[in-house]
């Protein structure tokens, strides 16, 4: 078949090609072009700018930016491995690096930048490296194996990135820079010197003022640097990171017009001189005269030119904001608008603490008009003064009150009221504040999530993802929407408050919390949601509440949910399965001949569970205590699987056997499961541990995943499987096993302290104030001073544990609600009936269907129960 | 129907006449229990946490499995007192029968005493 559409021809796939595509989808200018996409590189386009994450344990395809089917679904043909070599504007054809020569109608170069390294002498030795690729840094990390030290030349931005990723990767890191201070671009001296002390504080040694005059090599590998003052370093790697230049060989060789200091001439539409070529990214020189290298100015060319293409009302670019935020080797560094003040007449204010290493300086006009600035150290203002400034108005509080820290006296923080309707928020995809009011006001969107899905922000760097959770709170609010945060009918607090109230006023029953702190009329008798969930708080504090730490005694038994309340899982025909605990997943040959035989003797059907378990269905009530008796007596112990609590800790087999292995991870396995089993937590709870990098126990699909590296092991958290698939975020990493479990103990507690009712870890991660961020400065770094008392708990919890069904059968009281029916002990419930399937068997739903099915499967002629007479003999 | 009373017996009435439940202390305040009906029926008993007594059939309308005993009670804000459903959480007021999630949708209602 010969297609009628044009061709458009899309040199280069990073994030700018990325975006350009997308805008293309979005735009519908995809249905008007055959779409054909050439990649220099082997995988499609990938966060370039979260670089430096896949030291940090996120892996290549973590980094992809497509989501699966992406190209497909939009018929885009895509050819991996194809750098483009030449261009024949007249013939409108373009060759690769195969000699293939595709024609094109339309040709859009996205080819970005190449690292620029200084021409001194060795710079092509073996132990010298590059900062731009995933290839770049699979191959620092290989070569830093064998190393000690390593060198960076370069101190601004990707300088401190790779400089963060050698010192992850255990080497001696130094930093060289040219210019006097870290990061000239971004910040000035001041700034730099905060930057500096902490940065050296973290042990990386920082040389400023300095120019690299040569790498000493030996043997073909480079051993040292020598400098522009005579010094001399030995190291054994070098990344070059010195910024990075325009590729623009393609358009010059082909006689486009290029700039004197390079980039591809671009008119306001991003068209080259060439009007069937555009050009967009790091490789356009804009009209302003600048090659812009951040990511943000290349989407909104990429956007521009989709518009175009899509015959749409295009917005033309003419220049972007500079401004920046980063968190650099854990600090923040912010730098927009004017910062350097060069604007006639401009000011500042300042606060530095060089103790904190805080720096923060504001550029405002004679009258007090916001023009930039420079935060190092707590750049938590970013997004809310960033939108203010160049917008002419006068600053609504003294700036000086802005740049106090937090706790002084007169220490301001602006709320999202102070920003106008067209202060853009979301500088990474150019979201105003006034597109984000109507995403609430227009589109009906009522949380973050649906915000940043209806308008893109917030959806790239994320810096600006706390100021909009306020403009979407501020804007609820002004639309009089009420939003009842209560967790029931019953309570107008939220699970999280209930369990502070609970903790603090020591309150051991629903009946005495909906008392007091209900909002119910007198004599409720509460809900089905309150009930099961106090009954889990106050499980979680058994110990500090005196309470009986058996969840079937006193008042808690009148909480549970079914599944609690028989201690197994309630299936859909009333019948009930049973999951023992096999830590970790290891079981022997023994137990295993146990399970079988009890599903034999009782009729269960057996299937392997996902959490390396197996589960046994079709157990009535009256069977439970029996299945137990014979469990417990073979050494089993409940798994909690009817539980919102922890269920198994999956292991791969580890370094006893796997040839792949660097640490035991059925060993770790089985310590937490043991650890953490009974902890009743808002929802279910799932880890798993893997054995090395390869990560056959699928950790990171966990609620907290382990994963083994040389010097120990990693821990991620918030990861899940299920509906919305999330991966598990890195916490910290290479801990031995103390600190690993010290941190898992804080993580726990503190997601049972703060999450809401059934709200998995991955959903509270995201929803949280703060983040990830948050959750590790609390748990790692105790930021609220809580880390004591929260391993308190979790040491009295592991004290207090006890195995729910050993005790359950040893207390006459508990036992007594495991029979059918309570008129008649020792009958079985005739609803409960099975069908064979595949050797196994199956609910019998027939006999659900209507009552009178029921009352003719009991007929004497063909039932073993005839009730009545059952129920003679029974009394 | 609801009967307060602080005696011993609990009994439920059925065509062939009251016939015993269990002992008024064995029913927990705010669970129900499972009871088998002469005629092979079954209908779930529940003692509030305000010590009053109801029965209703045991068989859950949407799913056909005979759980409602086994459901948690609750009260709604203007005071109505119902059982939700052990398998897809749909209430049943234990007065009327009636679901407070689908209005087309009833259970009977049996007698219940302490005596």
């Amino acid at each position: 078949m010969t297609t009628t559409k044009p061709t458009l021809l899309l040199v280069g796939y990073g994030m700018v090609g990325h975006r350009f595509l997308e805008a293309l989808a979005d735009t519908g200018a995809a249905e008007r072009y055959r779409v054909v996409v050439l990649a220099e590189e082997p995988r499609p386009a990938y966060d370039r700018v979260g670089l430096t994450s896949y030291f940090s344990g996120r892996s290549a395809d973590d980094l992809l930016l497509a989501e699966e089917g992406f190209t497909d679904r939009h018929g885009f043909e895509v050819h991996l491995s194809s750098p483009a070599v030449s261009l024949d504007p007249a013939a409108r054809t373009v060759t690769t690096a195969a000699g293939h020569t595709l024609s094109y109608d339309t040709l859009v170069l996205a080819t970005g930048s190449y690292p620029f390294v200084p021409p001194v002498d060795g710079r092509d030795a073996e132990g010298c490296f590059v900062y731009r690729t995933i290839e770049d840094l699979q191959a620092i990390e290989s070569y830093a194996a064998g190393a000690r030290v390593g060198a960076v030349v370069g101190g601004g931005l990707l300088g401190l990135e790779a400089a963060g990723a050698l010192k992850g990767l255990g080497l001696e890191t130094h930093v060289v820079e040219f210019a006097p201070r870290l990061m000239p671009v971004q910040v000035d001296d001041a700034g730099g010197a905060a930057l500096r002390r902490t940065i050296e504080s973290m042990g990386v040694v920082v040389h400023t003022g300095i120019g690299t005059k040569a790498i000493t090599v030996a043997e073909g590998r480079a051993v040292g640097m020598s400098f522009t003052d005579d010094s001399e370093l030995a190291t054994d790697l070098v990344v070059f990171s010195a910024g990075v230049r325009p590729r623009d060989q393609l358009a010059r060789e082909a006689g486009l017009t290029v700039g004197e200091r390079g980039g591809i001439a671009i008119d306001e539409h991003c068209r080259t001189s060439d009007p069937h070529v555009f050009a967009i990214g790091e490789c356009a020189l804009a009209v302003d005269g600048r090659v812009y290298g951040l990511v943000a100015p290349g989407y909104e060319m990429a956007v521009s030119v989709a518009q175009q293409l899509a015959e749409q009302a295009a917005q033309p670019f003419t220049g972007a904001d500079l401004s920046t935020k980063l968190k650099l080797l854990g600090v923040d560094v912010a730098s927009f608008g004017d910062a350097f003040g060069s604007t006639p007449g401009s000011l500042d204010v300042v606060y530095s603490d060089s103790r904190s290493g805080v720096y923060k300086k504001l550029v405002v006009t004679g009258e007090g008009a916001l023009l930039g600035g420079i935060l190092v150290g707590d750049a938590s203002a970013y997004a809310t003064l960033r939108p203010l400034a160049g917008s002419g108005r006068p600053l609504p509080v003294p700036a000086e009150s802005l740049v106090l820290p937090a706790g002084a006296d007169t220490a301001v923080s602006l709320g999202s009221s102070a920003l106008p309707d067209e202060a853009v928020v979301c500088s990474c995809n150019n979201v105003t504040k006034g597109t984000i009011r109507a995403a609430v006001t227009d589109h009906q969107c009522t949380t973050v999530p649906e915000v940043k899905k209806c308008t893109r922000a917030g959806t790239n760097c994320g810096s600006c993802v706390k100021l909009l959770g306020t403009i979407v709170a501020d804007e609820l609010e002004a639309g009089g929407v009420e939003v009842d945060r209560g967790l029931c009918p019953c309570f107008a607090h939220t699970r999280a408050e209930l369990y502070e109230i609970v903790l603090v006023k020591r309150i051991p029953t629903h009946r005495q919390l909906l008392a007091e702190h209900g909002r119910a009329p007198e004599g409720s008798e509460g809900c089905e949601v309150c009930k099961p969930t106090v009954a889990s708080i106050i499980a979680s504090l058994a110990p500090e509440l005196e309470a009986s730490g058996h969840i079937l005694d006193g008042e808690q038994s009148a909480l549970q949910d079914t599944n609690d309340h028989f201690l197994a899982n309630l299936q859909k025909n009333g019948s009930y399965s049973v999951v023992p605990r096999i830590p970790g997943g290891e079981i022997t040959p023994d137990k295993l001949i146990v399970i079988g035989e009890v599903a034999k003797e009782f009729g269960l059907y057996t299937k392997i569970t996902g959490g390396q378990r197996i589960d046994l269905f079709g157990a009535s009530v009256d069977q439970l205590p029996m299945i137990w008796s014979r469990l417990v007596a073979a050494g089993f112990e409940s798994g909690h699987a009817y539980g919102k609590s922890l269920r198994t800790v999956k292991s791969c087999v580890g370094s006893t056997w796997c040839r792949y292995g660097v640490q035991d991870s059925v060993a770790m396995a089985i310590q937490l499961e043991l650890r953490y089993r009974g902890l009743r937590s808002p929802h279910k709870l799932k880890s798993a541990v893997s054995g090395c990098a390869r990560e056959c126990a699928e950790a990171r699909g966990k609620d907290f995943g382990v994963i083994a590296t040389t010097n120990g092991w990693n821990l991620y958290v918030g990861g899940n499987g299920g509906a919305t698939p999330r991966h598990a975020d890195l916490l910290a990493q290479d801990l031995d096993d103390e600190q690993l479990v010290r941190l898992i103990d804080r993580f726990l507690m503190f997601y049972i302290r703060t999450a809401d009712r059934l709200e998995r870890t991955s959903t509270w991660l995201e929803r949280i104030e703060g983040g990830l961020d948050h959750v590790r400065e609390v748990v790692v770094e105790d930021s609220l001073g809580i880390a004591d008392e929260l391993e308190t708990l979790m040491a009295r919890h592991i004290g207090d544990y006890q195995d729910e069904w050993a005790a359950t059968l040893a207390d006459p009281d508990r036992m007594r609600r495991f029979v059918s029916f309570v008129n008649a002990p020792g009958v079985p419930d005739p609803s409960i009936r099975f069908v064979p399937e595949r050797d196994q068997v199956k609910p019998d739903l027939v006999l659900l269907a209507t009552e009178e099915q029921l009352l003719a499967a009991l007929d004497p002629d063909n039932a073993p129960f005839p009730a009545a007479r059952i129920l003679e003999e029974a009394r | 129907m609801t009967i307060t009373a602080s005696a011993t017996r609990v009994e439920l009435l059925s065509p062939a006449g009251w016939s015993p439940v269990c002992d008024w202390d064995l029913l927990v305040p705010g669970r129900g229990v499972a009871v088998l009906l002469p005629d092979g029926r079954q209908a779930a008993v529940f003692r509030d946490g305000n010590d009053r007594l109801y029965a209703v059939d045991n068989r859950d309308p949407f799913t056909g499995a005979y759980v409602l005993s086994r459901g948690l009670i609750g009260s709604t804000p203007d005071g109505r007192v119902y059982v939700a459903s052990p398998l897809l959480k749909q209430r049943f007021d234990l007065l009327t029968g009636e679901c407070l999630d689908d209005e087309d949708v009833r259970i009977a209602v049996h007698t219940a005493r302490a005596a």
